[in-house]
């Protein structure tokens, strides 16, 4: 219901009965309309709240399909099309945060605190098992010839 | 007058709230049995005036009542009796309701249950779940109130969104927010220990359940607006990494987390300061995903201008609650001395791993959520963080995940010999790669998502079974398969939950990697090939549903001549709201779904259709479904069922044994 409330909202928007991608809108070369149904999919519908080109039946994402399709006809590269779109709406139009400037932190925050995570808790295990002999602590040996026993069980 | 009844017991409900809040918090403080008893009769009441309350909405709903403001906005009488009732929550005011239902629902369950606690202690808890309850009672009355009346009430409603009106989507909502408060109860369990400054393996084994169910819960709720998303929105999209999503999403990571360490403490009284926290935290983003749905912050950063006094209020609490917790923690956290020690190489560390891997994934989620938004205030700059790049960021932790998991499993604790766990798991790792390389080989494409899914998957799940039989001791084959059936239903549990991600983990790179799509003009009558398969269209009709007309038409399939089956397809339109919908036909099958949807006519003749195969789709689900169950037969467990109470009755136990 949650993603319902967005969707309605986005609907309500744009209540347009078409069917995202018609088939009037297609090239005929497969190999060119694969190509613009991959750009579908990287180019978002800058008028929704969450969509790509490829999945919304704004009228603007229709615009931006033909567009999309005009230029890959013209003999435009994936790049050459996604940077005509990105000179005219910004980084916005994007799917994918471009990886540059600032974006890198975004980029870099899974590694860098999967890192930070390993080390905190290499840390606090060395630190446990320096400090707390407990009162049922076994000196090394004692715990392996235990570890032994219970394993022959 | 019913409805005017409703909202006097939910501001009754508030101030019973009050009163379980102060009153039984200084009543454990200062010992006084008085004072503390107060906690369950409140909670009792409490939930009986919130349902009071809810059952009042709830009969405005049913006899469509449109002098108040709620129904007209969300109901119409035509609407079918499942809807009317779902449309109670289908909207903002009611499902606060539902969140504050739930929550005294909690409450009361503890308070009936948690006859085994210690005075003080479950005093605490009943308080800090009645403080959650005030804050939202204050929320709801002073910015939501569900009973407005309607100066002049219309003849009709306006209806609940066609997209709201479906089955899958009316059960969403209330699993969803059993899960979200759910997590509340591991939050009180938390704060009241740091107050009392005491975590034992008790209490652990307290708080256990209570996650269990919510993860449970969460993971039904989750799963089925999956599953209704892929249905209904006529493109067989299952996951969209959305805001809204994500703000359940995350709870789910932290909640899966905090039931893993939970079993630390349990077991073995270790990470007890960080099972804490990540009670809290778990909390934390349910509140989180609350406010990022309510205030509508970060989908579009002027929603929340639209609506700045709830957005706020919500953030005040969210600030107060988790900032207030996370102060006691720095006070406390200090004091819960770990007594297990453990080696490096044991059980612990690989679920200290598996904390790391959901906490750190579920941290990186939450920071390609509020990116743009951070973006556009620090930086000035609009951009999107959109699927692609969740796609690209998460994958590898549960890749991680999963390769992990089987030998994080079988680990003894304590000390472990990482040697002797792996040569016992060399089987199941064989037949994983086998699996691996037989699905690289016979695969057209070349993505070494499908190979890596359906490896991870085999691992996973013959990693399980290398552990259930590991269980069994030692002595005969036939002997050991008859113990198997005698495994507590934890290791069964664990056992299922497992597998259950293992296929949702082949289904999804299943569907991604190897789904077809077909868009064309079809002729009435002329087959045309999608994949091997031979679909026709039949004659288009029109048709008058209870409360939208239809367009739809047969479409066969057929496979080499031979029927497999007939489908349809539907284009539906809602007049009261004036909103097309798609209802897709989908032909559920073991291996592969296919999902046909009817468009518009064309000008030359002809309707749009698009066709899609789906290879795996229903693995994705079935999955859920079987991690779901895990947690049921691990929350049926012996130990928890007999729990705390039959300590005496253990200890007397003993020196028969």
């Amino acid at each position: 219901m949650r993603r319902a409330l967005w969707l309605i909202a986005a609907l309500f928007a744009l209540a347009l009965p078409a069917l995202a991608l018609d088939p009037s809108e297609m090239l005929d070369d497969p190999a060119l309309e694969a190509r613009a149904r991959q750009l579908d999919h990287e180019l978002r519908c800058v008028k929704c709240q969450a969509e790509a080109i490829s999945s919304s039946n704004a009228d603007w994402s229709r615009d931006a399909r033909a567009k999309v399709r005009e230029l890959i006809a013209e003999g435009k590269t994936n790049d050459e099309v996604k940077a005509y779109f990105l000179a005219r709406y910004g980084e916005f139009v994007l799917m994918n945060p471009p990886v540059k400037g600032w974006n890198w932190v975004l980029w870099l925050a899974g590694p860098v605190l999967l890192l930070l995570g390993l080390l905190v808790a290499l840390v606090a295990q060395r630190r446990r098992s320096t400090k707390a002999q407990g009162p049922d602590g076994l000196a090394p040996d004692e715990e392996a010839r235990l570890a032994e026993l219970l394993g022959e069980k | 007058m019913i409805a005017e009844l409703g909202h006097f017991a939910l501001i009754l409900a508030a101030l019973v709230a009050v009163v379980q809040t102060v009153v039984p918090l200084i009543g454990a403080g200062k010992r006084w049995p008085g004072w503390m008893a107060v906690a369950e009769p409140a909670a009792l009441l409490q939930f009986l005036l919130v349902g009071l309350s809810f059952a009042a909405l709830t009969y405005s709903f049913i006899v469509s009542d449109f002098s108040l403001r709620l129904v007209t906005l969300n109901s119409h009488t035509l609407k079918p009796m499942l809807y009317k009732i779902s449309g109670v929550w289908g909207n903002h005011e009611g499902s606060m309701l539902l969140w504050v239902l739930i929550l005294a629902a909690f409450g009361a369950a503890a308070a009936a249950f948690g006859q085994r606690l210690t005075d003080t202690f479950r005093a605490r808890v009943l308080a800090v779940q009645a403080s959650v309850g005030v804050a939202f009672y204050g929320f709801i009355l002073l910015t939501s109130n569900p009973c407005l009346r309607l100066g002049r009430p219309p003849l009709d409603g306006q209806d609940l969104n066609p997209l709201l009106q479906d089955p899958g989507l009316a059960f969403h909502p209330p699993f969803l927010y059993l899960g979200y408060v759910g997590l509340s109860m591991a939050f009180s369990f938390a704060v009241a220990a740091l107050i009392e400054g005491k975590v034992d393996a008790a209490w652990a084994r307290w708080v256990r359940p209570w996650t269990l169910a919510a993860w449970v819960f969460l993971t039904i709720g989750i799963a089925l607006g999956s599953w209704w998303a892929y249905y209904e929105l006529g493109w067989g999209g299952f996951w969209f990494w959305d805001p809204v999503e994500n703000a359940s999403f995350m709870p789910w990571l932290f909640a899966a987390a905090l039931l893993h360490s939970a079993i630390v403490v349990e077991k073995r009284e270790a990470l007890k300061a960080w099972t804490i926290l990540l009670a809290i935290t778990a909390f934390g983003f349910s509140l989180i995903g609350t406010f990022i749905v309510r205030s509508g912050v970060i989908t579009s950063v002027h929603a929340f201008a639209n609506d700045p006094e709830r957005g706020v209020y919500i953030l005040g609490i969210l600030v107060f609650f988790v900032g207030g917790a996370f102060v006691l923690y720095a006070l406390r956290a200090g004091t819960m001395e770990a007594k297990g020690v453990f080696a490096l190489a044991s059980r612990e560390t690989g679920l200290v791993l598996n904390n790391v891997l959901l906490s750190v994934a579920s941290i990186l989620v939450f920071v390609g959520t509020i990116w743009p938004l951070v973006a556009e205030l620090a930086l000035g700059r609009k951009l999107s963080v959109q699927a692609p790049f969740f796609d690209t960021a998460f994958t590898p932790f549960m890749v991680a995940l999963a390769v992990i998991l089987p030998v994080g499993a079988m680990l003894p604790w304590k000390r472990a010999k990482l040697g002797r766990v792996i040569k016992q798991l060399i089987p199941a790792a064989l037949v994983a790669l086998a699996a691996l390389v037989l699905v690289w080989a016979v695969q057209t494409g070349r993505s070494a998502l499908a190979p890596v899914g359906v490896g991870l998957a085999v691992w996973i799940i013959a990693g399980g079974l290398t552990d259930l039989f590991s269980r069994t001791g030692r002595g005969s084959f036939g002997n050991r398969i008859a113990r198997l059936f005698r495994l507590t239903r934890a290791d069964w549990g664990k056992f299922t939950a497992h597998s259950g991600l293992g296929i949702t983990i082949l289904g999804v790179a299943a569907i991604t990697a190897w789904q077809s799509e077909d868009i064309r003009v079809a002729n009435v009558g002329e087959p045309f090939e999608v994949a091997g398969l031979t679909l026709t269209l039949g004659e288009v009709v029109r048709e008058q549903g209870p409360n939208y007309m239809s367009t739809t038409a047969p479409v066969t399939v057929e496979k080499d001549g031979a029927l497999i089956t007939m489908l349809h397809p539907e284009k539906r339109v809602y007049p009261v709201q004036a909103m097309p919908t798609t209802e897709a036909a989908i032909h559920n099958g073991l291996w592969r779904d296919i999902y046909v949807v009817i468009g518009d006519a064309q000008q030359g003749g002809g309707w749009a259709m698009r066709t899609y195969i789906k290879p795996f789709a229903s693995w994705i689900w079935a999955g859920c479904a079987l991690m779901a169950l895990g947690g049921l037969l691990s929350l049926t467990d012996r130990r928890f069922r007999v729990a705390a109470g039959a300590r005496k009755v253990r200890r007397a136990e003993v020196p028969a044994e």
